[in-house]
């Protein structure tokens, strides 16, 4: 019912062994279908141990879920005691009896009024035990210790021998039998009664570890049946008992290409532009204070915004807390909270065993259906469990959750000095996205950075960004990275004033150049004109002094000539001709 | 003798309902040899010492299997002492005469 069915090694086996599902969570998948039919089965452990409970749960859900009515007989109990008792978890006793579907019958053995003088045999358990069943058709019987009688009757031999009969009688009347058994020093009964109940045999046990108690299951056999020989952890609380399997979980979950926003926009751009996978698992670490819950909270806001369901576990803060805090930084959860939309579980880690906390949410995120699940920390779980239970109860929770696709965030303290990529609980190679918040201490102050270390299936930026929590939620700021290294905080402020302050002096010290060129120029040009005119001056005055003096060699020329004419007896006239006229002086 | 149904009722002749009558059920499961033997031994251990003041029920279980619950019946055979009070069981065939005297809290006529 909780747990998916998962193809696994135990559903191969043919068995011609038909099963009858007891109902209990996790039992009937860890026995691939519950105990052997119309055979007896031993159920022992010590005092506490949850044996009557286990065998009330196989009788009630056999009445109420599988159409098999049942009869419980008890040697300890009372009847009305037995229903009282198992009111707590729902179980309406008096009205299943009204309804004939289960008979209650009370055994008292009273040694102290029982004398023995002689042969007897136990046909009046027979009887009783028989009308029992006929009187509803019972296909279910449960005998709850049977080892009382031998507290009450002195003659072991008989005893044993009609015990040997008994069993071959509820074999022969086709009912499905639980026998309960007190554990015994190294033996799993007190009387041994694993010699005559013999097809399965189931031990029940209740650890307390460091003030943390912890109860397992374990198949001891089961004849003809593949069965898991590992301890099962189980726990029992308001509705009744749950088994978790172990191993059962295979990797067989699909994988979504759809992409969810973080509910940070820069972050998404960081994440390849979308945001995180649907269905992954995120892990946010870093030291305290680093921001984790606010990144948490921000996905939380967007999902709720999205209308999805979300849950949050958490184990430091008390809901209203959360809620105060986040509202410091801009986001409101209460709203959603108020819509039915946002449900958290808070607890200490030390309030449970670790079997306890995964069942806890087992049992939340089956009733809410979530989309998105919070964990914060996980790393929590640390304080009441070692790493490596811790490791395999957070690997069977991500599996889990990946099988119903729902989208987890998880949150991890890392503890100082060499912070960075180790985280204290190891999962992170169970998760799909990993963001690491580290700390920047530089000049007297520390500022905070966010680093995606890893994400499966997409490209990311490997750039950090300097993370910031402002009253409108977080902001991821690029950081100064230059020559003297990587800035941030109030450095990166200064660095980026320094440098604004320098960019304005040199874009000054441009116009003032450009102003002094233009100057030049202008100087130039002047220059120039004024040479050139000097020159054109003198030029002109040559010129004008070549025109002259060519002009008056020109006259004297023409004189001279007149005078050389003149004086060779030529015409006065001068008409220029110049024609030698023979014959004329 | 035969052992008739559910309470074939053998009172003494003159016993009366007083605070020295043995009320005495004895619960059987059919007609085996352990229970024809207890009815025997019943009868005799009554009239030798306990003459006259009892009144022997005999309840075969078979026919009427629910009294089995309601008198809290285990052993076969069993009988109990319902008055005087303490309510005695004594299981067995009653073949240890001593025993059952002991049990019904009767000292013995010799």
């Amino acid at each position: 019912m909780a747990i998916a069915e998962t193809p696994g090694h135990y559903s191969s086996t043919v068995t011609s062994l038909p099963k009858s599902p007891t109902g209990i969570d996790g039992f009937d998948q860890v026995t691939a279908g519950g105990l052997p039919t119309g055979r007896p089965s031993l159920i022992c452990g010590g005092a506490g141990c949850g044996k009557t409970l286990f065998a009330i749960s196989f009788l009630v859900n056999g009445a109420v879920r599988f159409g098999e009515p049942g009869v419980f007989m008890s040697f300890e109990e009372s009847s009305h005691e037995l229903a009282q008792n198992v009111a707590s978890l729902g179980f309406d006793l008096p009205g299943l009896i009204e309804q004939k579907k289960i008979v209650l019958d009370h055994v008292k053995i009273e040694r102290s009024e029982i004398e023995e003088t002689g042969d007897y045999d136990l046909e009046g358990l027979f009887i009783r035990l028989g009308f029992a069943i006929d009187s509803i058709g019972a296909k279910r019987v449960v005998l709850d210790t049977i080892e009382s009688l031998f507290a009450g009757l002195a003659n072991q031999s008989i005893l044993r021998a009609e015990l040997r009969r008994l069993f071959r009688w509820l074999k022969d009347k086709g009912v499905t039998a639980i026998i309960t058994g007190e554990r015994g020093e190294g033996t799993l009964t007190r009387q041994g009664l694993e010699e005559y109940v013999s097809d399965a045999v189931i031990l029940l046990d209740h650890r307390v570890t460091e003030q943390i108690s912890t109860r397992r299951l374990r198949i001891v056999k089961y004849r003809g049946s593949a069965h898991g020989t590992n301890e099962y952890p189980f726990l029992i609380d308001e509705d009744g008992i749950a088994v978790l399997p172990v191993t059962s979980m295979g990797l067989t979950h699909a994988a979504s290409s759809e992409r969810i926003s973080s509910g940070i926009p820069r972050l998404d751009t960081m994440l390849d532009g979308h945001g995180y996978f649907r269905g992954s698992t995120v892990l946010v670490s870093g030291t305290a204070g680093a921001g984790k819950s606010s990144v948490a909270a921000h996905f939380l806001d967007a999902a709720c915004r999205r209308g999805e369901r979300c849950l949050a576990f958490v184990f430091e803060e008390s809901p209203a807390q959360v809620v105060r805090n986040m509202r410091s930084i801009g986001i409101d959860l209460q709203p959603w909270v108020d819509r039915g939309l946002l449900e958290f579980h808070a607890a200490r880690p030390s309030l449970h065993g670790l079997e306890m906390h995964l069942s806890r949410m087992h049992r939340a995120i089956d009733r809410f259906q979530p989309s998105v699940v919070v964990i914060d920390p996980v790393s929590s779980l640390l304080t009441v469990a070692e790493e490596t239970d811790v490791q395999a109860t957070l690997t069977r929770l991500v599996d889990y959750l990946k099988l119903k696709g729902v989208t987890a965030l998880l949150t991890s303290l890392t503890h100082g000095r060499s912070e960075g990529e180790q985280t204290d609980v190891a999962i992170s190679s169970i998760v799909d996205t990993w963001l690491l918040l580290v700390t920047l201490e530089s000049s007297g102050e520390r500022n905070r950075g966010l680093y995606v270390l890893k994400s499966r299936g997409m490209g990311h930026s490997n750039q950090i960004r300097e993370f910031l929590l402002t009253d409108h939620g977080v902001e991821l700021v690029d950081v100064y990275a230059g020559p003297s290294g990587v800035l941030t905080g109030s450095a990166r402020l200064t660095q980026e004033a320094q440098e604004r302050a320098a960019v304005l002096v040199q874009e000054q010290e441009l116009d003032r150049k450009e102003r002094t060129l233009e100057r030049l120029r202008a100087a130039f040009e002047e220059a120039e004109l004024a040479a050139l005119r000097a020159k054109f001056d003198a030029e002109q005055a040559d010129l004008a002094i070549g025109i002259d003096e060519n002009r008056s060699r020109a006259t004297r020329l023409r004189t001279d000539r007149h005078d050389i004419a003149q004086s060779r007896g030529a015409d006065a006239a001068g008409s220029g001709n110049g024609r030698k006229q023979r014959g004329k002086v | 003798m035969e052992l008739t149904d559910v309470r074939a009722s053998i009172a003494s002749p003159d016993a009366e309902p007083s605070r020295d009558i043995q009320i005495l059920r004895l619960y059987i499961a059919g007609q085996t040899p352990k229970s024809i033997k207890a009815f025997a031994n019943l009868k005799r251990i009554c009239e030798e010492h306990l003459t006259g003041k009892y009144r022997i029920e005999v309840i075969d279980l078979i026919q009427n299997p629910q009294l089995a619950a309601g008198d809290q019946i285990l052993a076969v055979p069993t009988l109990v002492r319902r008055l005087p009070e303490p309510v005695r069981r004594i299981i067995g065939d009653l073949s240890h005469t001593e025993r059952v005297l002991v049990g019904l809290d009767v000292r013995p006529a010799s």
